[in-house]
């Protein structure tokens, strides 16, 4: 973060620096999650548990897409995957 | 002119105001409000969305999710009701929403009991909503209309409660003139939605919308919280100018002022009461009688608790021989109510001060008579004449106000239940 501001420079309420589309929480993660398309069927189960909306269904191409920026590597999506179509891997140091 | 009580005063100035949303959920003796104010919604009289809650809790959810998409939002409540918005209150002061809501003052549980005194608003004294205490039911319901005004300057963006004594102000019948719909429309103006600047130097409107993404409230830990808890004390400086300006400015449309404090008879006065609420009203009739009997006596209202209006009540008591404050809650453990401990530090450093002492009264809607505040005008002659303080912290009303250290030993003792007879049985 960058250097602490006043009290007479911040906006009120705890209105935050950046919103939820600008913030960029995937920094957090330690695992990514990687799908395997072909063992994926589609059935948008990650879709629905993913907590952060990080994965979408991109019908132009038949495949579901993780948004790594904003995906925090909770790991929901593979608990949930019915198929074990994604796991969890270590992301580098 | 209309013949209204004060509940009914302040869901009519809800009424001509029409907010986008009001929430609430019914408690003595607040129900007149909500059942009043549902039978406008019922008579397409408001466009309100109402929503009957099935909690206080959720009543102040509402109103902040309602004020934070940018909507007008009141609710009303009182007693356990104002307790169970508790957590929420902060919530929205924290997030510095303007909402509006009436508070009729109950006394608290336990023992249960529906009537008049602070308890409630006292027990939020300190969650961050300006808190105004009304005299009488015209001053609900001209409080009600400014109490917008004020809590949507951009100077202060704090809720607002507006006080009223339980069944005195809430259930008795008064004349209340009131303003055409129009001039009230015009009064408290279209709602504007704040534009603040985000740390990055881009401005954003303070509101939860699509195209304007942004999160309100997020986690605030060691490094910030302390720098939003100093602008809510700044927002609050603030009010105490707001409040007089938007009094003012009211009072220019209908011939009634309103400040921070209200002072009768205190120019000369030598002998004062200070006070909040209804009982203002008997203190002013029982001054009239004291200066008829050749006392120079003075009440001093105070009609705004949160700001504290500090400067002004030392200049209005800083002449006063002597003074009583009257508390209509107690502080249990504390040395004196809640108003008199304020009143008597905002006079630590001065040179000039009365002699002040403090009267618990009023607790569970105890009447307080003429005679019992002729006598409190009594006492402070008898201090003012010797210089005795005496008692600094008394009881108005209460019967055997003898000190009570034999009570324990005359009411209670243990016995082992299974050691034989107790009490006959």
């Amino acid at each position: 973060m960058s250097e602490e501001k006043s009290w007479r420079e911040i906006p009120m309420g705890g209105l935050t620096w950046l919103n939820s589309i600008e913030y960029k929480t995937g920094e957090w993660r330690s695992f990514r999650p990687v799908v395997d398309h072909n063992k994926c069927t589609r059935c948008m189960q990650c879709v629905i548990f993913c907590p952060d909306i990080a994965i979408k269904y991109k019908p132009d191409v038949n495949m579901i897409e993780i948004n790594l920026d904003h995906c925090k590597g909770c790991g929901v999506c593979a608990e949930e995957c019915p198929v074990h179509a994604i796991t969890m891997v270590k992301e580098k140091d | 002119m209309m013949g209204m009580n004060g509940d009914t005063a302040c869901a009519y100035a809800v009424k001509q105001c029409n907010p986008e949303v009001v929430a609430a959920y019914p408690i003595t003796p607040q129900t007149i409000i909500v059942e009043v104010f549902s039978e406008y919604v019922a008579n397409g009289e408001v466009t309100t969305e109402f929503i009957p809650v099935e909690s206080e809790h959720s009543a102040m959810s509402t109103s902040i999710g309602a004020a934070a998409a940018g909507a007008r939002a009141y609710t009303a409540s009182a007693s356990q009701g104002l307790a169970l918005m508790y957590e929420m209150l902060y919530i929205a002061s924290g997030l510095r929403l303007p909402i509006v809501m009436t508070c009729v003052n109950r006394a608290l549980s336990a023992p249960i009991n529906i009537h008049g005194d602070h308890s409630d608003a006292m027990g939020a004294r300190d969650s961050g909503w300006i808190q105004l205490y009304c005299e009488n039911s015209q001053e609900a319901y001209d409080t009600v209309i400014q109490a917008w005004r004020i809590a949507e300057h951009k100077d202060v963006l704090l809720p607002v409660m507006v006080n009223i004594d339980g069944f005195i102000l809430s259930h008795t019948l008064e004349n209340v003139a009131v303003l055409p719909d129009d001039a009230v429309k015009k009064f408290i103006g279209e709602k504007k939605i704040p534009v603040v600047k985000k740390p990055n130097g881009e401005l954003t409107p303070y509101v939860l919308h699509p195209d304007y993404p942004v999160s309100m409230g997020a986690i605030d830990l060691q490094d910030y919280y302390f720098e939003h808890k100093r602008q809510q004390a700044e927002a609050m400086k603030h009010a105490l100018r707001v409040i007089k300006e938007v009094g003012e400015e009211y009072g220019g449309l209908t011939g009634r002022r309103y400040g921070l404090i209200d002072p009768y008879m205190m120019n000369d006065a030598e002998l004062a009461i200070v006070v909040m609420g209804s009982t203002a009203g008997t203190a002013k009739y029982v001054a009239d009688l004291m200066r008829s009997k050749g006392v120079k006596a003075g009440v001093l209202r105070v009609r705004s608790f949160r700001p504290f209006p500090r400067d002004e009540i030392v200049k209005a008591l800083s002449k006063v021989k002597a003074c009583a404050v009257l508390d209509r809650s107690m502080s249990f453990g504390s040395y004196g109510g809640p108003l008199f401990v304020e009143i008597r530090s905002s006079f630590c450093y001065e040179c000039q001060k009365p002699i002040m002492i403090n009267y618990y009264y009023g607790l569970g809607g105890r009447d307080t008579p003429p005679h019992l505040l002729e006598d409190v005008f009594y006492d402070l002659k008898k201090i003012a004449e010797t210089g005795k303080t005496g008692e600094e912290i008394r009881y108005l009303g209460l019967r055997d106000d003898r000190e009570a250290d034999n009570y324990k030993a005359e009411l209670i003792s243990f016995k082992d239940l299974n050691e034989g007879k107790i009490g006959g049985r």
